[in-house]
């Protein structure tokens, strides 16, 4: 069931910014940092971690995990260290995307030349 | 011919984008990306014994390679405008938007242009994100507890 669910949801969202896009003047830019933020408020709720758990890679693929994973990062800091744990625990749980996204970029941008 | 009727014109001449076939496609490739994401997922657990969080942090790396990869061979981008959205919204999206800018801009030289201009698409997602995460923290700190 978990397959279909990682089916649907990650279609569902993208479809959701195809509409966005194709209706609006707002660019592909615009709507990757509305779902980041969308993914934080969903996590505020409590409802992006029950996402994860029925729709499996389906919500973890998404962009919206990222804005999840600060706001876990930062409330974990704040249950181990307090106020200051909100700044140093913020981005621990992201800093995967994040060291991958720019270490095989900037591996990439060494190899490869641009198109022209 | 006066202005009414050459708006009329251009409208009939622009070549309509048929926004449900976009819709379908974006829903379509999105879902496989997840699809698949999944059973590689499922793989990795099955196979080498992997814990489910950690199947998910590796199928994030894969993604995360292959995009930076495609991009770099010219792929990517003819990907984006023919599956629209299905491969913007999704963590492929954030990062092609480095690594494309990183490749635009280097032949401006290693620190002015690679470095200066590394995040100039991404940096939003990150700027936003973090900003959005920090107050939703304070907020449910101050009053959730």
């Amino acid at each position: 069931m978990i397959y279909l669910n990682a089916f649907l949801l990650a279609g569902f969202v993208c479809m959701i910014g195809q509409i966005i896009l194709d209706n609006t003047k707002l660019t592909p830019g615009h709507i990757t940092s509305i779902f980041t933020v969308i993914g934080a408020i969903l996590a505020f709720l409590g409802i992006y971690p029950t996402l994860i758990e029925k729709c499996g890679v389906g919500a973890t693929i998404l962009i919206m995990n990222f804005g999840n994973m600060l706001f876990l990062g930062g409330m974990e800091g704040f249950k181990n260290e307090g106020i200051l744990g909100i700044f140093s625990g913020l981005l621990c749980k992201s800093s995967l995307a994040i060291t991958a996204a720019i270490v095989f970029a900037f591996i990439i941008c060494i190899f490869f030349k641009p198109k022209n | 011919m006066d202005k009414e009727e050459y708006k009329n014109l251009v409208k009939k001449k622009y070549p309509k984008q048929n926004k449900l076939k976009n819709m379908l496609i974006a829903f379509v490739v999105g879902g496989l990306l997840g699809l698949s994401g999944q059973i590689i997922s499922r793989l990795l657990v099955i196979l080498f014994g992997m814990s489910v969080k950690v199947s998910y942090s590796v199928v994030c790396l894969i993604t995360i390679f292959l995009a930076s990869l495609f991009t770099g061979l010219n792929f990517f981008d003819d990907w984006v405008t023919k599956t629209k959205c299905g491969l913007i919204v999704p963590t492929t999206g954030f990062a092609h938007s480095i690594t494309s800018c990183g490749l635009e801009y280097k032949k401006d030289g290693m620190i002015t242009g690679l470095g200066a201009n590394f995040f100039k698409l991404a940096g939003s997602v990150l700027l936003y994100g973090i900003i959005s995460a920090f107050i939703l923290c304070v907020i449910k700190v101050v009053f959730y507890g």
